[in-house]
């Protein structure tokens, strides 16, 4: 069934767009990230312009990661109070973000940085978390399941302003939770995703937070940003696509629902390998279109200027 | 006086090289964008008018239809200490969103190179020149990738032996509109040439415009930009809401 895109000004199959917010939908409710960075280049294959794609997924993200918190509320697994902390950080680094983004736009090349930006980050992280959550997995296989993981008390926990985050299980200062975030959010702002797959491994890494609450947290800040980034776009580019993003997110909240289910049958070591390999994936995708000859050297742009 | 004046209405009516005129008829004048659309096919069809006897030389029919034309620009990689980066950029005047040329043989031996330049006829002559002052790149390289890329997309089209042309009189031709179709207005151009010289030519417009829920929505994400995005907001937050209502009652039930 065809279905043409009024903002888009192009005619996709309704059935196609269905299957990738189905998809995407899936790996939100799973491992708690938007999926900003999995269905743009996705949409950029079916033909929608770039400028459409990335506002519409925007909007589409809102939608699964309502869908996936809402199931993770239900289980108790979301911690509400550092989520607040998380997206009050955020939204400042976000701010301060979209400046120095502005700022290194004038200098010209921000693409390349961009995507240098990932390719580092996303492969240090990557490899992190893979070595780290194997190790874990071993372990938990020779000690028979129980594993009694020893709570390393470093900065996090010394530092003043302590506040109980009692979902978490977690008594530590205020400071590093807001510092996350507000990492996070200028990281976010620059590299123009939402920041679930680098708020996620922060979360359980720095802040020691259990990953049991880890995914349903990152995805009730994830919500608030890409509403903002939705916004943005609608208001400043008039970019999004509604019915593009109705069908997306019509598949997208059905697959976040199937996700949450996933995930809570994974468990934590598994989701934490699965979640490096995915990062790694992306790293990898990026690395290769850096450095192999693209096929078509030449791309077009509308309008002029920019 | 009255029949001087009917001399001169005459002699204005229609320019002197005319013996020949176009009658065209179209199959449709307006291409209406609804949910459904998936592409056009148009027909457009013929005859020549004249008053005078067939000339031997045989009769050839170019149709031309161009979409709204935009300003682009091109962009090219290039390899920097090993990886690949959006280096050389260039800026076109203008170019149409789409364009197709249809012809009763092909264009180089339809047309020469002059009436080809003098009208802009094909396909190359239909984008207009660089404007970007002082670039070191060569500009013509980009061009070409332009008409490369769309030619693959199917947006410029040149259709060589697409126009039937039957006893010097009667013509016809079907022109496909492609699904990603831009909304504007369709300059279509019709020339009748002889030995590569245009004789006659007549211009028409074809309407392409978004109707219904369309028109609605592109109207409301360009005039009422923050409504429009407040109400995607409020469907995703609904649509989320609904899928996880919607699975803990299958779940329960």
């Amino acid at each position: 069934m065809q279905i043409y895109l009024p903002i888009a000004e192009i005619s996709v199959n309704a059935f196609l767009l269905l299957g990738i917010g189905g998809m995407v939908g899936v790996l939100s409710g799973i491992f708690g990230v938007g999926g900003g960075f999995l269905i743009t280049p996705l949409l950029f294959f079916v033909g929608i312009p770039p400028a459409v794609a990335v506002a519409t997924s925007a909007n589409q993200i809102v939608a699964s990661s309502v869908s996936g918190l809402l199931a993770h509320l239900r289980r108790k697994n979301v911690d509400l109070k550092m989520g607040w902390v998380l997206l009050g950080g955020g939204l400042v680094g976000s701010g301060l973000g979209v400046a120095l983004f502005n700022y290194l736009k004038s200098l010209g090349q921000v693409d390349l940085l961009v995507r240098l930006c990932y390719v580092l980050f996303l492969g240090v992280i990557g490899a992190l978390m893979l070595v780290e959550g194997l190790r874990a997995l071993r372990r938990a296989r020779m000690g028979g399941g129980a594993v009694l993981k020893k709570r390393n008390r470093n900065w996090v926990h010394t530092a003043p302003l302590k506040v109980r985050f009692r979902t978490s299980g977690l008594y530590i200062s205020i400071i590093p939770p807001l510092l996350v975030g507000f990492c996070v959010g200028m990281l976010a702002a620059v590299m123009g995703v939402g920041g679930g797959f680098i708020m996620v491994p922060a979360m359980i890494y720095i802040l020691g937070m259990p990953t049991r609450v880890v995914i349903g947290t990152s995805l009730f800040q994830i919500i608030f940003v890409a509403a903002f980034t939705t916004l943005l776009h609608a208001i400043t580019n008039h970019t999004v696509d509604l019915p593009l993003a109705l069908f997306l997110l019509v598949g997208g909240v059905v697959g976040a629902q199937i996700g949450t289910r996933i995930g809570v049958q994974l468990k934590a070591e598994q989701l934490r390998v699965l979640l490096a390999l995915l990062v790694l994936a992306v790293c990898a995708k990026i690395a290769l279109e850096l450095l192999l000859e693209p096929s078509e050297l030449y791309s077009i742009a509308t309008g002029g200027g920019k | 006086m009255i029949r001087l004046l009917v001399l001169l209405a005459l002699l204005f009516a229609r320019p002197l090289w005319a013996e020949e005129a176009v009658v065209l008829g179209l199959s449709r004048d307006e291409v209406a964008i609804t949910a459904r659309f998936d592409g056009s096919d148009i027909l457009i069809f013929g005859a020549v008018k004249r008053e005078t006897a067939i000339p031997t030389d045989p009769l050839d029919v170019i149709i031309a239809i161009a979409g709204p034309s935009s300003p682009v620009t091109l962009r090219r990689k290039d390899r920097v200490a090993g990886i690949w980066v959006n280096a050389a950029s260039v800026q076109i005047g203008s170019a149409p969103s789409f364009y197709a040329v249809a012809s009763s043989r092909p264009l180089t031996q339809v047309l020469s190179e002059d009436e080809d330049r003098r009208y802009g006829i094909s396909v190359e002559r239909s984008i207009n020149a660089i404007v970007t002052p002082g670039m070191t790149v060569n500009a013509n390289e980009f061009t070409q990738a332009l008409l490369r890329i769309r030619k693959e997309e199917g947006v410029y089209q040149q259709l060589e032996g697409a126009v039937r042309v039957d006893q010097q009189t009667l013509f016809h031709s079907s022109i496909a509109l492609p699904a990603n179709l831009t909304e504007g207005t369709y300059r279509t151009r019709i020339f009748l040439a002889r030995e590569g010289k245009v004789i006659a030519r007549l211009q028409t417009k074809i309407d392409v415009r978004k109707v219904g829920l369309e028109r609605f929505l592109y109207n409301l994400a360009q005039e009422q930009a923050t409504l429009y995005g407040l109400l995607s907001l409020v469907i995703a937050v609904i649509a989320g809401w609904g899928a996880s209502a919607l699975f803990r009652l299958i779940r329960l039930g």
